[in-house]
Order: C-alpha cells, then sequence, then structure tokens
C-alpha cells in the first residue's frame, strides 16, 4: 500500500476523522471559497479508527471553536487541528452548536423561511443532544441528525 | 410588571406554566369587566389584525376583546390582505402596519409568518394561527374553560379526540396540558394519530400520556373530552381526507351511556359532524361556553400586554 503524502501546511486548519464524502459538505458549511483558499482535500482514505474518512487541510486559516463546532453537524467525531508553524498548536474535538444559522434549509414546504420574497434566514436551535436533533426558530418543525446532511444548502 | 407587557404571543412553548397561570388569573378578573359590559383602559390603544387566511371567529374574537376594553380596531383582510397579490411581502407589509397600531394580530397560512414578523417589528405581535403550526391564543382559551369547570388541570383525565395527525390546536394543548401535569388520552383512527414527534416531545416534558383507537372504551374515565373536527384544508391528499372523513362521531346516546355527568365536552369550533346537534342540549356540552371564555381571554391577554394587567 502507498503511504498518503500531503503538504504540511505552516499555518491554518485541519478536519481529521471526517466520514467519507462529507468533505465537500463540510466546505459548503464553513463558507470556505475553494478559488481563493488553499486546500488539501482527501476523500475516503483508508482510517484505522474509522475504515474510511475524509480529511480537509485549510491553509492560512484559523477556524474559531464556534466556527469548527458546526462542522459537528455532519461530523460528530471530527477533531479539529489547529497548526501554527508547521506544527499542532491545539487540538480538540467538535461540539454540536446551540444555534445554526444560514446554511441549512427547512425541510417544512410551507415554512416562511422557505418563502423567497421574505427576508429571513433560516435559524435552528438545538433540541437534544442525543439523538441530536434542532428546531426551526420559525415553523417549529424538528430536524433529526440523519435528515441534517441533505438540508445543507448548495453554496 | 407583568410577564407579559409588550410581549409578543407566537407559541404556547414561550411560555412557562407559572406565566400562563398568571393568564388565566387574570382572564378571571376580565370575566367580572366582561360580564359589566366592559371598561375603558385601553382607550386610545389600536389593534390591527391582519389575516391573511380566513379565520372570521377568531377575528371578531380579538375584536370584540379590544372593543369591550375600550380600544380601536383597524383590519387588514379578505381581498385587502389578497393585495400581497401585488406583490407586497408579509415582512414590508407588517412594518408598514406597526406605524397605525399598538398590536398586532396576525394569521397567515404560512407556518413560522408571526415568528418572522415579531422580529421585525416594535409593536407586540400575537400568533392568531401560522399554517399548522401554532394558535397559542387557543390554547390559553382551552386551558381556561377547563379551569373554569374543573377548577384545576393538574391530575385531570383529558381525552383529546379525532384528527390529531394535521389538528394544531390539539398539538399546542397537549403541550399545555403536560405543563399542567394533566393525563392525556389521544383518541383517534390510526391514520390520524399524533405524529411521533410530538409524542416524543410530550415524553420529554415528564406527560402521561395514552393512546386509544375507541371512545366508548376510554369515555367512561375521562373528566374532559376535547373533540377536534377533520380538516379538509389540512390534508395535502385529498384521497386520505376520504378515508377518514366520519371517521368518528360524538352522539347523544354515547354520552348518556358512557359519559360520567360531570363530563366536560369542548370542541375549538367550527364543527362539521363529528359532535351530533342533539348533544348541545345536554349539560356536558360547553363549546360554546368556550366561544365566550375566548373573548375574557383575549381580554385578559391584551390587557396584559398593553395595558400592563
Amino acid at each position: 500500500m502507498v503511504a498518503l503524502k500531503v503538504k504540511r501546511i505552516e499555518m491554518g486548519t485541519v478536519l481529521d476523522h471526517l466520514p467519507p464524502g462529507t468533505a465537500p459538505q463540510i466546505m459548503r458549511i464553513l463558507d470556505i471559497d475553494p478559488t481563493e483558499t488553499t486546500l488539501l482535500v482527501a476523500i475516503n482514505v483508508e482510517s484505522s479508527k474509522m475504515g474510511r474518512k475524509d480529511i480537509l487541510k485549510i491553509e492560512g486559516k484559523i477556524l474559531s471553536e464556534e466556527e469548527a463546532n458546526k462542522v459537528a453537524l455532519v461530523a460528530p467525531n471530527a477533531t479539529v487541528n489547529i497548526v501554527r508553524d508547521y506544527s499542532v498548536a491545539e487540538k480538540f474535538q467538535v461540539k454540536p452548536p446551540e444555534r445554526v444559522e444560514g446554511f441549512l434549509r427547512c425541510p417544512n414546504p410551507n415554512c416562511i423561511t422557505n418563502d423567497e420574497r421574505e427576508p429571513v434566514d433560516t435559524v435552528f436551535v438545538r433540541e437534544s443532544k442525543k439523538p441530536l436533533e434542532y428546531r426551526c426558530r420559525y415553523c417549529e418543525r424538528t430536524v433529526r441528525e440523519d435528515q441534517i446532511r441533505e438540508l445543507i444548502r448548495p453554496s | 410588571m407583568s410577564s407579559f407587557a409588550n410581549r409578543d404571543v407566537i407559541s404556547v412553548r414561550d411560555f412557562t406554566r407559572k406565566e400562563l397561570e398568571e393568564l388565566l388569573s387574570h382572564a378571571e378578573e376580565m370575566e367580572r369587566v366582561y360580564e359589566r359590559g366592559g371598561d375603558d383602559r385601553l382607550s386610545g390603544k389600536i389593534l390591527a389584525t391582519l389575516f391573511f387566511s380566513p379565520s372570521t371567529r377568531t377575528r371578531l374574537s380579538f375584536e370584540s376583546a379590544m372593543h369591550r376594553l375600550g380600544g380601536d380596531v383597524i383590519s387588514l383582510g379578505g381581498k385587502e390582505a389578497a393585495s400581497t397579490a401585488k406583490g407586497e411581502n408579509l415582512a414590508d407589509t407588517v412594518r408598514t402596519v406597526e406605524h397605525y397600531c399598538d398590536v398586532i394580530v396576525l394569521r397567515h397560512p404560512k407556518e413560522g409568518a408571526a415568528r418572522l414578523a415579531a422580529e421585525l417589528t416594535d409593536v407586540p405581535v400575537i400568533n392568531a394561527g401560522d399554517g399548522a403550526n401554532q394558535h397559542p391564543t387557543q390554547t390559553f382559551l382551552d386551558l381556561y374553560t377547563i379551569m373554569k369547570e374543573k377548577g384545576r388541570i393538574g391530575g385531570l383525565r383529558i381525552g383529546l379526540l379525532g384528527d390529531l395527525k394535521y389538528g394544531r390546536t390539539v398539538h399546542s394543548l397537549a403541550y399545555a396540558l403536560a405543563l399542567f401535569g394533566a393525563k392525556i388520552h389521544l383518541i383517534s383512527p390510526e391514520e390520524l394519530r399524533m405524529p411521533s414527534h410530538i409524542l416524543e416531545e410530550l415524553e420529554q416534558i415528564g406527560a402521561e400520556v395514552e393512546e386509544h383507537r375507541d371512545l366508548e372504551e376510554i369515555l367512561p374515565d375521562l373528566d374532559v373530552l376535547y373533540v377536534t373536527r377533520i380538516q379538509r384544508e389540512m390534508f395535502p391528499d385529498p384521497e386520505e381526507f376520504e378515508r377518514v372523513k366520519g371517521s368518528y362521531k360524538v352522539t347523544r346516546e354515547l354520552i348518556e351511556e358512557h359519559a360520567r355527568s360531570d363530563l366536560v365536552i369542548l370542541h375549538p369550533l367550527p364543527r362539521v359532524d363529528e359532535i351530533e346537534p342533539d348533544v348541545d342540549e345536554l349539560p356536558q356540552a360547553r363549546y360554546f361556553d368556550q366561544v365566550r371564555n375566548g373573548v375574557i381571554v383575549r381580554m385578559a391577554l391584551l390587557d396584559l400586554i398593553l395595558g400592563g394587567g
């Protein structure tokens, strides 16, 4: 087997232990513009812990804990490594955010947030951690963990 | 200062049991004002009713409550409401109307419309129904009626009969009854069962809930029977409606043979055929008192919001 070789980054954020295939969605969640950011994306690579996983290295951008926690919506076991001077300066596990604004659409077609004429963005408030569940602030519909991936808006 | 002062009333979920008790207690005071024919404590205040979907009863009830307290009412409804067809969105409508009034009562077909309106305006917004989501003042008046008829809510065995799947009123009411510690009996055909997410939520707040298919079997145990109609307009599939319409009916014989004499029968009205007209003459029938209580509770709410109680 050929070992996966990816370039070390001088400064930035490495998101590891992402479920296979989730890296593109995570880029959308984090609002990363691939035309303006240097990214190293590994999709569906072997992992001793997970079998298969994605890795996302974002060069030149240090994610705040609040930003990184959004990743927990699709990758609850993700690890965040903050890199400074080519070495990991900080490492933490993501936690599901209490409030999610903007990037999820509401699954209820009759929700006011799905009316394009109205100036309103979606807001979901966490209802429970296990199982992970959010409630739309507007129509009060709940969204479960297994629905979240389908509700991420395309960028 | 009341916890309701200048407050939006969007969802039953926004209120604690203590706050609901404050409202119910104020409604008792307001009942005396109602019996005296009203007073002028809200003189100089203006209520705007914005009804983007039809509900004559709720609108009239709010308007009557405001008039009874000496306030004025302006309305945007019917064909005028359809003037959003001119292209104006809800956001612009409420940001305009807020300058004409002190409180907005809004009914809108989109779920979440009332929350959005409340966020965009400085005047309090009262949700008079947003799609299939919430109708909090209906729940408040239901609670008041139960409290008035039975003297308490906690510990009562309350049956909710009918369309528990699409019925907005029973979703909010079940939540509020659970807050008060009532035992909830859900009675419906299989196809119209309470949605699982609401059952889970009731469980989370520690509600005692039982589901039944047969009214006759549970009726002798009930203190209150809350009947709802099957609302054709709520069904996304007309065939589903055809399958379940007329699937339950409260008859005089049923009540006389199986119900306790102190049972209280409620219904948010309008009814179609789920309660036969001759039930109206029975002492258990209280749904028209419920209508009266609706005005009283809305008077209490308006007074707490605008007048500080």
